[in-house]
């Protein structure tokens, strides 16, 4: 398949992605100035966040894989039917 | 441009929803068993639901000139009753016969548990057994890799299943290519918070090919949207991609992996 050039690209998406990450940027804000603890998940967004800085253009790929459960044995029992999207909440 | 919706939960729908689909091109909708958001209370919900799915909806669908299919199976968010699993698989095959229906799905892993993956496994067993396709969900979120990795052993260790008969659906950046090499289909959802954005599944298609890809909306009764398709289309227009490959990913490649069922024709029968 045709893939666009840089400059298409940015005619198409930059505004989008900087709409997003300021959005991304006032969600850190938010839990800062907020009372509390911060929980696994505060933990495995900012692992996700240094992603962005790597090399190579598969950035989402390793930004999945730091929110992912990297284990590999199946567990006991599910306790719940959901996901929360973080790995480490013990569910 | 004509197209197919091959992962959809109509029984969760609106009348008006089949309207939009028509309106928008669909000519056929892909219908996999699936959890109703409550845990049916016995297999006597389920024989209903099977029911539901192969008289009831394929007439609600040809009020549009839509064709209706299929799938059957209990849903891993209710595989931790083992009894349970075993009476509602001891129905199954009483409808394996009707006429829309394309396969055993959408079976696979929830919490990635020790029921869940028995539980796949005699969903696996079911199908191998009957000559079935299969259609997997893998996990959401954070337990996708690892239901994904499981899956994908599974399906490995039965040496009847052929994998080019398996779809595994809901695959994202991280696990798209580990189902690609095992030589199955992999489908990409495009749901509004979680799964694939349209963008996203482009860039998949443009990384990965679209030898054994589609795209499909797996609206339901969450936050989801059933014209998530024909929207990824104009997106790929919007990218300059020619007619023909928006084609091929939403109506030949559907057709392609779907025709291995002979009971799959997109004329009326």
């Amino acid at each position: 398949m045709k893939r666009m050039t840089r400059r298409q690209v940015l005619d198409l998406y930059f505004l989008d992605a900087r709409h997003k990450l300021i959005e991304i940027a006032a969600f850190l804000d938010r839990v800062g100035r907020a009372s509390g603890r911060e929980d696994f998940r505060a933990r495995a967004f900012r692992r996700a966040l240094r992603e962005l800085n790597g090399r190579g253009n598969d950035r989402a790929r390793r930004v999945l894989l730091a929110f992912s459960d990297l284990t590999t044995e199946p567990i006991p029992k599910a306790t719940a039917t959901g996901a929360c999207g973080a790995a480490g909440g013990g569910g | 441009m004509e197209y197919i919706e091959p992962h959809a939960h109509m029984v969760s729908r609106v009348t008006d929803d089949y309207e939009r689909l028509a309106l928008a091109g669909c000519v056929a909708v892909c219908e996999p068993a699936f959890w109703a958001g409550f845990d049916r209370g016995g297999p006597e919900g389920f024989h209903d639901y099977f029911r539901q799915l192969t008289e009831h909806e394929p007439k609600r669908a040809a009020r549009f000139g839509l064709r209706h299919f299929c799938w059957l199976c209990l849903n891993p968010k209710e595989a931790e009753d083992l009894t349970l699993a075993a009476e509602v698989l001891a129905l199954i095959p009483q409808f394996l016969e009707r006429p829309n229906v394309l396969g055993i799905g959408e079976i696979g892993l929830n919490k990635n548990s020790r029921n869940e993956l028995r539980v796949l496994e005699m969903h696996v067993d079911l199908a191998a057994r009957h000559n079935q396709l299969i259609l997997v969900h893998t996990p959401h979120l954070e337990d996708k890799l690892k239901g994904t990795r499981l899956i994908l052993d599974v399906l490995k260790n039965d040496r009847r299943i052929r994998p080019e008969r398996v779809i595994i659906d809901h695959v994202e950046e991280h696990t798209v290519k580990l189902v690609l090499d095992r030589g199955h289909w992999a489908g990409m959802t495009l749901y509004p918070e979680t799964k694939c954005s349209p963008a996203r599944a482009i860039d998949i298609l443009e990384t990965f090919g679209t030898e054994r890809l589609w795209l499909n909306s797996a609206c339901d009764w969450g936050v989801s949207d059933p014209l998530a398709v024909p929207k990824a289309a104009l997106e790929m227009r919007r990218r300059g991609h020619r007619l023909a490959d928006i084609e091929r990913v939403l109506y030949h490649n559907p057709r392609r992996f779907l025709s291995q069922c002979p009971k799959f024709r997109l004329s009326a029968p």
